[in-house]
């Protein structure tokens, strides 16, 4: 199985510990990815507020090159770009003018776009294209005991729900079921973490990463498993300020891929689990901490 | 073709309608009058503000008189509506009422474009083509057939009941089919009804025995029509009658076989109590059934399954002997004059809306399963509880689930509000719980029920404007734990707001029933774009279809109440008999018939007929058309090999010289 891959700017710096994880699973399970030569910024959040149809040219730049080289299914693993990439190719579909734009630009970078590149998730090749009884067979060392709450955010399953459902999405659940974990009933699945206003309003951004934390400690969770690398950030990296308004609240958030890794019978560092500021409980038949 | 054609001297008088604005506001009905009134054969040609006005139809009349029309065009609405009307007209003035021709200028022309001047020229384009064609147009009679007197109603729930019964007292006879294995419908599941708080089985029980007991009524339980044939006044239907391996005849609803069934307990969920109760594969759907004979479930039955039961029903029944494994469906056929149609509604399904958390969080309950739990013959004797058993120490009710949305069905369904606040007056006085109602607008103009609205504010039940956007479980305060938390924009308060409650009841709307499209071609009606059955006129003919002597009530048309459904029943019942007691219909003319000379014998049309209206006569060595039996097809016509075959009113004269005139 053959996939390009994007990974965007998160995968490379602030969410890498994503990226180191990906990568392994994905070798493990067969598949091989062709990254994106020269791919560029998604044109996520900032970009598609001021203006679409020049946010839609960054993006639609990376489905070119994807159309291009192939594989046209193109694995994104950061729902940033995941969101904003499928917001393109909707865009170029429905809105003659922003697809236009996006034409005339890649035609002076000497590119062209038909249209014929996928934007897949991650979660839906593994549990789709690959099956869980495939990654069934890979898992060495069952998470057993472990309880995990699933966060998938918002950004992948909203506005498109393309392979899961928009109210309560449910492949990570199955996968993580899989691996051995136990799944806790964690009915915030898909609320915001806060976004960006964890760090430009913060009395509310911090209040939503409370939330989150606060209940999936209530439900008896041992971790939380994001699909995201601004989810996983917000409710990494404000402990401190979270305990200071409304006490000690800890938790820690990895994403799905590392418990993956782990259950493949990786070690914690070749899955970028140091990386974490609130480290992840050892899992039960282990006696450090990961 | 050329006025050659016809008898004599033609004098067309043309008028067209402006119909207030609805014609006159995109048509310029002047224009259109002063160039038909140029045409040949055309003697006067006006323009009038209600052709169907008394002055409009004395009008013609006049003119007949006064300038001896022996044709008469008008140009107004759908003949649909008043082509009757002119035709009438037409024969006051003492002039064969075929002699008449209408054209629709409303719904074909001015209500359907934005252009004026095209509108004109598209409105003297179809009033040319009539006028060339009403030349050809001969005198014809209508022939009356007579009306078969028997009623079936289709539908046993309170609109079906009461139709039966309206039109057996009247002595008509009447066949009442219903799917399910008793008659009542939903208004059977209900405790008590609003705005009166009456007890809703005291009422309709007593409906329910009249059905049974009435001379004049056949009631088939568990069955269903499978065809329908025919027209108005003889309609021909059959019925299928799914097997109950009950013998109605010999079962006296003693019920000893339930008793000895072989599974000691309850094992399948209780379709009459929504499921918060277990019946076994051989049960009687709920005490007050009618009829009261039990019922075998075919998927459930051992017996029926896999012929390796103890049969201890068998035994327990005796010498009575009414169980039997042998009943085969059966078709039955019966010949009726006319059919109303009162199939009912289905129950919007609460877990298309996920956030609200049904079938997730076990004490979120359906509006149906609450009225299950507070009717004291329901499955908890009429307590209140939490599927753990305890008492709700706070209820919220979520209205509009399903209803007034344009995620999943935009109408009111118009008793949500009121059957709520019945709910939450019951469980006040059941439990003494905090009741909260979350609304969008509280729709109770009924006659009682702003004053059911007061009464339910008075006794401290809480309402809170804002539709909810969430049911969950995730607590914030240690007031939640262990709560269902309401999130919901108090929009008269202006905030957001979490309330946590022990129960939370969601007040589905009603929808069109799932087979709605099938039922609406076995009897040739219409649906609206949203899937009710679709009235004639939604003023002034609300219980007549398009199809002759095919009523509809209750809310298969479209969501109402108790009183609503019976009003509707009541009127079908009367508009039915209004038909039976005339005795007759009057059929169109517009049979074919065979030019003798022509016929070459070669019976080809004969096979054609759908209606088996076409003969062949051996001395003749002709074919031969029955036209009390033809309905005016065509097919035979278009067949003909010689062209004998023609049809009153779509003459190829008629037909040819339309054509013509629309491309004039």
């Amino acid at each position: 199985m053959k996939y390009s891959y994007f990974p965007g700017c998160s995968l490379k710096g602030l969410g890498r510990a994503y990226e180191e994880s990906l990568l392994p699973v994905m070798r493990h399970l067969g598949v091989e990815l062709n990254e994106l030569e020269d791919w560029n910024c998604c044109g996520a959040t900032a970009y598609m507020s001021v203006d679409e149809a020049k946010a839609g040219v960054l993006a639609a730049r990376n489905l070119a090159i994807a159309e291009k080289t192939g594989p046209q299914d193109l694995l994104t693993p950061c729902s940033a770009c995941y969101l904003v990439l499928n917001k393109t190719q909707h865009n170029i579909t429905d809105f003659p003018d922003i697809r236009d734009t996006v034409h005339r630009a890649l035609r002076s970078a000497n590119l062209s776009y038909t249209g014929s590149t996928t934007v897949r998730h991650p979660l839906d090749i593994l549990v789709h294209d690959i099956g869980l009884d495939v990654i069934k067979e890979k898992v060495v060392r069952p998470l057993k005991g472990l309880k995990v709450a699933p966060y998938y955010g918002c950004q992948v399953v909203r506005p498109y729900s393309t392979f899961d459902d928009a109210w309560n999405p449910t492949t990570m659940d199955r996968l993580l079921a899989t691996l051995g974990a136990e799944v806790v009933h964690y009915p915030l699945k898909t609320k915001c973490c806060g976004g960006s206003l964890t760090g430009t309003v913060p009395e509310a951004g911090l209040r939503m990463t409370y939330i989150l934390l606060k209940e999936a400690v209530r439900r008896g969770a041992d971790v939380i498993a994001t699909i995201c690398p601004l989810c996983q950030f917000n409710l990494d990296a404000y402990h401190d300020q979270i305990d200071r308004r409304w006490g000690r609240t800890r938790i820690a958030t990895v994403y799905f891929t590392q418990l993956m890794g782990l259950a493949f019978g990786f070690s914690p560092e070749q899955l970028g689990l140091k990386r974490n500021f609130i480290p992840m409980r050892a899992l039960a038949n282990e006696t450090t901490t990961v | 073709m050329n006025a050659n054609h016809t008898n004599g001297d033609v004098r067309i008088g043309f008028y067209i309608c402006h119909c207030g604005h609805n014609i006159a506001g995109m048509v310029d009905c002047p224009a259109v009058a002063e160039y038909i009134g140029k045409l040949s054969g055309v003697v006067v040609s006006r323009d009038y503000k209600y052709m169907c006005s008394d002055p409009g139809q004395e009008l013609i009349q006049q003119d007949i008189r006064e300038h001896k029309l022996n044709r008469v065009v008008v140009a107004s609405c759908s003949p649909l509506l008043h082509e009757h009307t002119f035709r009438n007209a037409c024969a006051t003035g003492e002039l064969n009422p075929f002699y008449f021709q209408m054209v629709n200028v409303r719904e074909h022309d001015s209500w359907v474009h934005t252009d004026r001047d095209e509108a004109t020229a598209k409105a003297k384009s179809l009033a040319h083509a009539a006028v060339r064609r009403v030349r050809f147009h001969r005198a014809l009679e209508t022939t009356r057939v007579p009306i078969h007197p028997d009623v079936l109603v289709v539908g046993g729930g309170i609109s079906g009941i009461h139709a039966a019964i309206t039109v057996a007292n009247a002595g008509k006879k009447v066949f009442l089919v219903e799917r399910e294995p008793s008659i009542g419908g939903h208004m059977a599941q209900f405790d008590k009804t609003f705005p009166t708080l009456d007890c809703a089985a005291c009422i309709l029980t007593p409906k329910m025995s009249a059905v049974r007991s009435h001379e004049n009524i056949t009631l088939w339980t568990y069955s269903e029509i499978v065809k329908v044939e025919g027209y108005v006044g003889n309609y021909t239907v059959t019925v299928k009658r799914k097997p109950r391996y009950v013998n109605e005849e010999l079962c006296v609803g003693c019920q000893e076989c339930i008793k000895a069934c072989v599974f000691k307990d309850g094992r399948f969920p209780d379709e009459f109590n929504v499921g918060l109760s277990k019946r076994k594969p051989i049960y009687i759907p709920f005490p007050q059934a009618v009829p009261q004979v039990v019922l075998i479930d075919p998927e459930r039955c051992i017996q029926v399954k896999t012929g390796k039961c103890k049969q201890t029903c068998v035994e327990a029944c005796a010498d009575r002997h009414a169980i039997d494994f042998t009943q085969k469906e059966e078709l039955i056929e019966i010949k009726v004059g006319n059919i109303i149609v009162a199939t009912g509604f289905n129950l919007f399904d609460a877990t298309r809306i996920p956030q609200y958390g049904y079938g997730l969080y076990p004490n979120v309950v359906t509006s149906i399963e609450l009225e299950r739990l507070v009717t004291s013959s329901g499955p908890t004797s009429g307590e209140v509880v939490l599927r753990d058993g305890r008492h709700p120490k706070s209820v919220g009710f979520i209205l509009c689930v399903g209803s007034r949305d344009m995620k999943t069905n935009r109408w009111c369904s118009r008793t949500c509000c009121m059957h709520s606040m019945k709910l939450a007056q019951l469980v006040r006085e059941h439990t003494g719980a905090d009741v909260t109602v979350f609304y969008m607008d509280i729709r109770a103009p009924g006659k009682g029920c702003e004053e059911f609205y007061d009464k339910s504010l008075k006794e401290g039940i809480q309402f809170v404007r804002g539709r909810v956007a969430e049911v969950t479980d995730w607590a914030l305060a240690p007031e939640e734990e262990g709560k269902l938390v309401i999130r919901v924009e108090d929009t008269l308060a202006g905030f957001v707001r979490r309330i946590p409650v022990d129960m939370i009841v969601l007040a589905v709307g009603m929808e069109p029933q799932a087979d709605a499209q099938e039922v609406r071609r076995l009897f040739n009606m219409s649906c609206g774009s949203e899937g009710w059955f679709l009235e004639k006129h939604p003023k002034l003919a609300p219980v007549s279809t398009f199809t002759d002597g095919v009523f509809i009530a209750g809310c298969c048309q479209g969501p109402k109440d108790i009183p609503d459904s019976i009003a509707q029943a009541g009127a079908a019942a009367a508009e039915a008999m209004a038909l039976i007691d005339k005795g007759y219909i009057e059929q169109e003319p517009n049979t074919a018939y065979i030019n003798e000379e022509d016929c070459s014998g070669c019976k080809s049309c004969i096979p054609l007929c759908p209606y088996t209206a076409i003969t062949f006569d051996e001395v003749k060595q002709k074919a031969t058309i029955n036209a009390a039996l033809c309905k005016g097809c065509g097919t035979c016509v278009a067949a003909c090999p010689s062209g004998s075959i023609k049809q009153n009113l779509f003459e190829d004269e008629e037909i040819f010289s339309e054509i013509e005139g629309v491309l004039a």
